[in-house]
């Protein structure tokens, strides 16, 4: 056997690909479910969490600071490992998806207050004296002011930081979610082969590579222009 | 009777203070001109006016309303009152006539038409009835700071506080926000006008304060105020600004 064909033997066996490639789709499917979940509620909350931190509650604004800091220091993994082992002792038993799923929307939504909320302190001082001076409530100038222009500021600082916490769905594996990495690898595990792992490979750049594209338009679409 | 009365105002910043017992009441149409050195107090007075600023002491009653009382309902009182600021401060992801519209939908809760109308009437008030769907960026100075007084006058306001409105303009715009000034006086409108234009004041003012280290120097009549002033600190100043 030539060396190209033992290359081809070990990652693009092509009985292999006809019998693991359903397998690989529905954990394309699980993974997507979980991505987009996690962007809804981690953005969701972020947002949220910078808002209440804009009334400058004192012991809030603790909580909140607490909590960005926390989810920015761990690593995904270690909360991920820690929730799902650590909470059935405590007699809470969360299925593995909605662990991946709550430990990744925490660390997006950590990072995006972090976003949100600069965005919300570097609106000029003159934008709530504007909208003040007509009558507008604190809350009412808020929402209709300071965020839409604090999250324009956030969309470039935040498309890529999105991408990097929803790649880490892979990290379900470790606790059986049945997502890309974690069917390419059992079948691995099964065969003795790298194809399936190849294949999740590619299943991973076929989904991710629109979303890269995704967020570079939005990047440039979204670039602040001022006056 | 007065419209504005304002009585030993005080405002200190910790231990600084930078309005020190200011007396001065406005008449319903009158214009009155504040000039004064930098740093003397006028912004913060007529911060204090619509309360963006917290007074430390004194009083100010408008329209019947005591401004200071803990009682009074401030989003009520500051939509009688407009303001334009030196910076114009327009919302810089709305078209003009959204920010125009704006406090017409979410203080006086009009419905979208309704506050369309109205926010076009006003643009057209400051010669803009072309750029209701322009955003900011793409207005001149002098456009800008027209919006910024249309987006003041569409709540019709019972006086109309200006701080320095051309002071950030390139001085072929000036005239363009003057004469919408000039219109608003000529149509009755109360204002109270912090600016050194003294052309403008000469012509449209009725009355002219001059403000120094927190009190009020000297008050008068344009002609005299520029003229013959009585005060040695005013004469200084005046002179200053007409070399
Ligand atoms: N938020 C603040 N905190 C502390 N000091 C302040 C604050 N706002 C104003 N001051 C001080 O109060 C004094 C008066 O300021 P103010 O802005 O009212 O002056 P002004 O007469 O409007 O001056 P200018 O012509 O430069 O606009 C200044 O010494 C200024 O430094
Ligand atoms: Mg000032």
């Amino acid at each position: 056997m030539t060396a190209w064909e033992r290359f081809l033997e070990t990652f693009f066996k092509p009985e292999l690909m006809v019998q693991y490639w359903p397998d690989i789709l529905e954990g394309v499917v699980v993974t997507v479910q979980i991505a987009a979940a996690v962007v809804v509620t981690g953005l969701a909350l972020g947002l949220m969490l910078a808002s209440v931190r804009a009334y400058q509650v004192r012991f809030l604004n603790l909580f909140i600071v607490i909590f960005v800091d926390v989810f920015r220091a761990l690593p995904p993994l270690v909360a991920i490992l820690l929730i799902y082992f650590g909470l059935p002792n405590i007699d809470i038993v969360l299925p593995s998806f909605a662990v991946l799923w709550l430990v990744l929307s925490f660390v997006l939504a950590a990072f995006a207050e972090e976003i949100f909320w600069a965005g919300i302190t570097s609106t000029p001082k003159g934008q709530w004296e504007a909208a003040r001076s007509t009558g507008l409530t604190f809350s009412q100038t808020l929402l209709s002011v300071v965020l839409p222009q604090a999250i324009r500021l956030g969309i470039p600082p935040l498309t890529n930081r999105t991408i990097a916490i929803t790649k880490n769905t892979a990290l379900g594996t470790v606790i059986g979610v049945s997502e890309i990495l974690s069917q390419a690898t059992s079948a691995q595990a099964f065969t003795g082969n790298a194809t399936p792992l190849m294949m999740g490979a590619l299943a991973y750049i076929i989904l991710f590579i629109p979303i890269v594209a995704v967020g570079r338009w939005i990047e440039t679409r979204f670039a602040w222009r001022r006056a | 009777m007065p419209i504005l009365t304002i009585s030993g105002l005080r405002k200190s910043f910790g231990t600084t203070e930078v309005l020190k017992g200011i007396d001065l009441s406005v008449s319903n149409r009158e214009l009155v001109f504040i000039i004064g050195p930098s740093g003397s107090g006028k912004s913060t007075l007529l911060r204090c006016i619509n309360r963006l600023e917290e007074p430390t002491g004194g009083g100010i009653a408008f329209d019947g309303v005591e401004v200071t009382d803990r009682s009074t309902d401030l989003n009520a009182l500051r939509r009688s009152m407009g303001m334009v600021f030196q910076s114009f401060n327009l919302y810089p992801h709305m078209t003009a006539l959204a920010n125009v519209t704006l406090a017409l939908r979410k203080v006086l809760k009009k419905s979208r038409d309704e506050a369309d109308a109205i926010g076009r009437e006003a643009l057209a008030k400051v010669g803009l009835s072309d750029k209701t769907a322009s955003y900011p960026s793409e207005l001149s100075g002098g456009q800008q700071q027209r919006v910024a007084i249309a987006r003041a006058l569409a709540l019709d306001p019972k006086i109309v506080l200006f701080d320095e409105p051309t002071s950030a303009l390139d001085p072929e715009l000036v005239g363009s926000v003057l004469a919408v000034m000039r219109d608003l006086k000529a149509g009755g409108m109360t204002m109270l006008v912090v600016s050194h234009e003294l052309r403008f004041a000469r012509d449209a003012a009725d009355r002219v304060i001059f403000m120094d280290q927190g009190h009020i120097v000297e008050e008068g009549p344009p002609s005299a105020i520029f003229n013959e002033p009585r005060e040695a600190r005013t004469r200084a100043f005046v002179a200053g600004l007409l070399r």
